[in-house]
């Protein structure tokens, strides 16, 4: 604690209501920096990752763990019942999967004579573990246990389950914050994989909290070319998001009030809710600033 | 010294436990908010400047982590402490009105503050969705989680206040 603060019979003593407007200031003026630069980030991140982190990472294997065992639990009986139909699933699995694997040794092969690189298999990526979700209820953020040690910086794009997670917003040393697609303050530029329409993908927590959607807006579609079903992308035109990696899918399609442009709801390709693991991209999007 | 030892004890025992374990436990995607708890008793239990300082680390740690913006739940924070310890007069360890009272006012008014600041200066108008959906399901869940913290942290800083006691009679 601040050093002025003292015991009463020592010999200073700072009233508190002096104390609560000196860190009202100090708390504007954090505010302030930390809106209008990133100069904070760095000491600020690096204290929290020696301080929190370790713990965060034990109370999260613990939280998983006793999740896990109190589902265990209920699930015994339906498990069982499932085990019969699985195991013939997967006899038949098998015999797809083998069928499959000849099919994709054609299509890489296919690939390679197209010359189609850049697909998401070609990105360098690094797997790491959620161990903490935002303290409030209000936003959908994550913290995760790899940080700038491993390569990771602010900016880079986050999968899971084939789709979108969102990207990294903050770095520690051990650790690093998502801000999540589905997050109220999150916007992306995206666009409808089939008629390439360019479109704004914006978390919003009621439509969330109500569907598990997210919003889309500012799409172009005189032809009427997109259905519900479609799927939505990362844009090209972004500067932080890499081209083509799944957003979701179109959930319903309403024309504005302006007539020209269209908006709607996009349920998300990843399962938020159980989002346990996610992959970080190690490449970030080229920009017109890394060329100076 | 011992108190600040505790105090952030507890600090870094109800962040951990809000933001890690209490997630799993998530009715709707609502998780309780723990640091009000922590925040509004030390503010009613020492006084104003104890709930002060206490609300202003509560809140820069939520937001070095998750926060968009730098200081903002500290200065929210920092004032629930702070008018919390103005009912310093008025309580007693026996009373479970007064916390009780105390804890669902400042998660209302944490709440509303944050979706002021946050959300209705972005254009989000719908504000009895918010209310119903996230202010109020919070605060009932803080309020549960309240029955269980709440006597934990009394019995430590009672305890703690006692041994002061005796070490002060002991040398007097």
């Amino acid at each position: 604690m601040s050093p002025i603060v003292k015991k009463k019979g020592e010999k200073f003593t700072l009233p508190s209501k002096y104390l609560l407007f000196i860190l009202s200031l100090l708390c504007t003026a954090l505010m302030v920096v930390s809106f209008t630069t990133d100069a904070l980030d760095r000491p600020v991140n690096a204290v929290a990752g020696f301080i929190i982190v370790p713990f965060q990472k034990g109370i999260s294997n613990v939280g998983t763990y006793i999740h896990d065992r109190s589902e265990e639990l209920a699930k015994i009986k339906e498990l069982l019942e499932e085990n019969e139909s699985l195991k013939e699933q997967v006899d038949k699995l098998t015999e797809e999967n083998t069928r499959l694997q000849e099919d994709k040794y054609e299509l890489n092969n296919l690939r390679s004579l197209y010359k189609i690189d850049k697909l998401y298999d070609e990105y360098d990526k690094v797997g790491a573990r959620i161990i903490a979700r935002d303290a409030g209820n209000f936003y959908h953020t994550f913290i995760i246990d790899k940080g700038s040690a491993d390569g990771i910086e602010v900016d880079m794009n986050v999968l899971a389950d084939g789709g979108l997670v969102g990207r990294v917003s903050g770095v520690g040393r051990n650790w690093a914050r998502i801000v999540s697609v589905i997050a109220d303050n999150s916007n992306i530029s995206g666009k409808v994989l089939s008629t390439n329409d360019t479109l704004i993908v914006s978390g919003n927590l009621k439509t969330y909290e109500s569907a598990g959607c997210v919003d889309f807006s500012q799409l172009i579609d005189a032809s009427n070319a997109v259905q519900i079903g479609d799927k939505i992308t990362t844009g090209d035109i972004s500067d932080k998001f890499l081209p083509d990696i799944l957003i979701g899918y179109v959930n319903d399609v309403k024309n504005d009030s302006n007539n020209l442009t269209k908006s709607g709801t996009i349920t998300p390709a990843v399962d938020f809710a159980h989002l346990s693991e996610v992959l970080i991209i190690l490449e970030k999007k080229q920009t017109v600033d890394d060329d100076r | 010294m011992k108190k600040a030892l505790m105090g952030a004890a507890f600090l870094l025992l109800f962040f951990l436990l809000q933001c890690t374990a209490f997630k799993y436990f998530a009715v709707n995607n609502i998780g309780p908010n723990l640091l009000i708890i922590l925040t509004c008793t030390y503010g009613f239990m020492y006084s104003d400047k104890e709930g002060l300082l206490m609300g202003f680390f509560a809140g820069i740690l939520c937001d070095i982590f998750f926060g968009p913006i730098l200081g903002i739940n500290a200065l929210i924070f920092m004032f629930i402490g702070f008018t919390a310890g103005k009912f310093n007069r008025l309580f007693y360890a026996e009373d479970i009105v007064l916390p009780g009272s105390i804890f669902v006012a400042g998660d209302i008014t944490y709440g509303l503050i944050y979706y002021i600041l946050l959300f209705l200066l972005r254009r989000r108008f719908q504000f009895t969705y918010y209310l119903m959906n996230v202010i109020l399901p919070e605060t009932i869940y803080t309020l549960v989680c309240a029955i269980a913290f709440y006597p934990l942290l009394l019995l430590c800083i009672n305890k703690l206040n006692k041994i002061g006691q005796r070490r002060r009679k002991g040398f007097a």
